[in-house]
């Protein structure tokens, strides 16, 4: 019976990659990749990986979902000059060979790999008392492998400085995205406020549980992103101008406290990153603290976008 | 007593599996817009909440229950959200794409 609906999903799935490929309108795109994202969300409940399903449904379906979203919607005007373009045959034969290329070595790399395949989970299992967390992936983000984790904090921010130098001159420094008329009898004012307290606690809840249960920052921030935008769609409040110097702190403070740790693990645990014995997890969950906030304002501030107004509220 | 239960959730559960597959075909076979997202916001509403209710007796602590009545509460604020939203979309920009 389970392989009837596995076959089933992986069926749906690649009818819908394909879909997302050969779709002609873009918005159509769109929709196929964020069903393909929560059904990949599926596949991956099915692996027993649900920290990765969490973040595919947070992030990989969720937020990158809206993010093509906004792009498809600004694209809309230039889409027909765009389409009346058709590249030449040869250069689509071409794009075409490329990505089957790329498909096959794919493929051929996954089906060389050896049966079982290599693995360094036994050693985190076996190591993962160290760090007094129960949850092996957040030993491994935050322990093992931490030096990655605190990379990805870092590029985030590059991300969020590559959205927002696409700002106009004279709107650098503003607010973005933009302004929103609350519509005090509207259903949107309703549910932005209705759905953040309960969104904000389950956000705490999945990011605090996930020393120990499958959860964590990345998780916990996107929802409480979302429930910042949905104050901001409703007009319930504004977006902070991006010059404001408390916002500027609170985006460099997680990464900067990440370093603050490695450093003094390098003074008194001998490497950068690394945690003096008896202090792992208290480390851990400063790290984790210190980046709550930070993933939270740049995952929203990625989706707000570039300044397009003044300062004026 | 467990029987029962069992025979419950079935019923429930099937309940709930016919009204998101007529809610499908609604949404697929529906002429306008406004219609279609009538068809869908009815799967939303009573299939998944049926297929809550069959699950109820199946779950082992009071806190996995509250967790599924909570889902499906969730759903009926976001849902009819979303549905409200692009009615009156439909019906400020005067189109029915």
């Amino acid at each position: 019976m389970i392989e009837i609906l596995n076959f089933g999903l992986a069926a749906l799935i690649l009818g819908l990659a394909v879909w997302a490929v050969v779709a002609r309108e873009a918005p159509a795109a769109v929709v196929g990749f964020i069903v393909y994202g929560l059904l990949l969300t599926l596949v991956w409940l099915q692996l027993q990986g649900i920290d990765v399903a969490l973040t595919e449904a947070a992030i990989g379906g969720g937020l990158t979902g809206v993010l093509l979203i906004n792009a498809a919607v600004r694209l809309r005007s230039t889409e027909s000059t765009a389409r009346a373009q058709r590249p030449s045959a040869s250069t689509r034969w071409l794009a075409a060979a490329l990505s089957a290329t790329v498909t096959g070595a794919l493929a051929i790399c996954v089906l060389a790999l050896p049966e079982p395949a290599p693995t360094l989970a036994p050693e985190v299992l076996a190591n993962i008392a160290v760090t007094e967390v129960g949850n092996p992936i957040t030993a491994v983000l935050l322990a093992f492998r931490a030096m990655d984790t605190l990379l990805e904090a870092i590029v985030l921010l590059f991300a969020l400085i590559g959205v927002w130098s696409l700002a106009p001159d004279r709107a650098w420094g503003g607010r973005p995205g933009l302004l929103q008329q609350a519509d005090p009898n509207g259903m949107l004012d309703y549910v932005a406020r209705v759905l953040p307290p309960i969104g904000i606690v389950a956000g705490i809840y999945i990011f605090w549980i996930g020393a120990d249960y499958p959860g964590g920052k990345f998780q916990g921030a996107t929802l409480l992103a979302a429930m910042w935008l949905l104050v901001m769609m409703a007009g319930l409040a504004d977006a902070p101008p991006i010059s404001r110097s408390w916002l500027r702190w609170l985006l460099v403070a997680g990464p900067l406290a990440f370093i603050a740790v490695g450093v003094v693990g390098a003074v008194t645990a001998g490497a950068f990153l690394s945690y003096p014995h008896g202090f792992a997890k208290t480390l851990i969950l400063v790290i984790e603290f210190a980046l709550m906030p930070t993933l939270t304002l740049i995952l929203g501030l990625i989706l707000l976008g570039a300044p397009l107004r003044g300062e004026a509220a | 007593m467990k029987l029962f239960l069992d025979l419950w959730t079935v019923v429930a559960v099937v309940a709930g599996a016919f009204f998101f597959f007529a809610g499908t075909v609604g949404l697929l076979r529906f002429p306008d817009s406004l219609t279609r997202l009538h068809a869908l916001s009815k799967a939303d509403n009573l299939g998944l909440g049926l297929v809550v209710l069959g699950l109820l007796p199946q779950v082992d602590s009071v806190s996995a229950g509250l967790k599924l009545v909570g889902i499906w509460l969730l759903v009926l604020l976001s849902g009819a959200t979303a549905a409200q939203w692009i009615a009156r979309t439909f019906r400020q920009s005067g189109t029915d794409p």
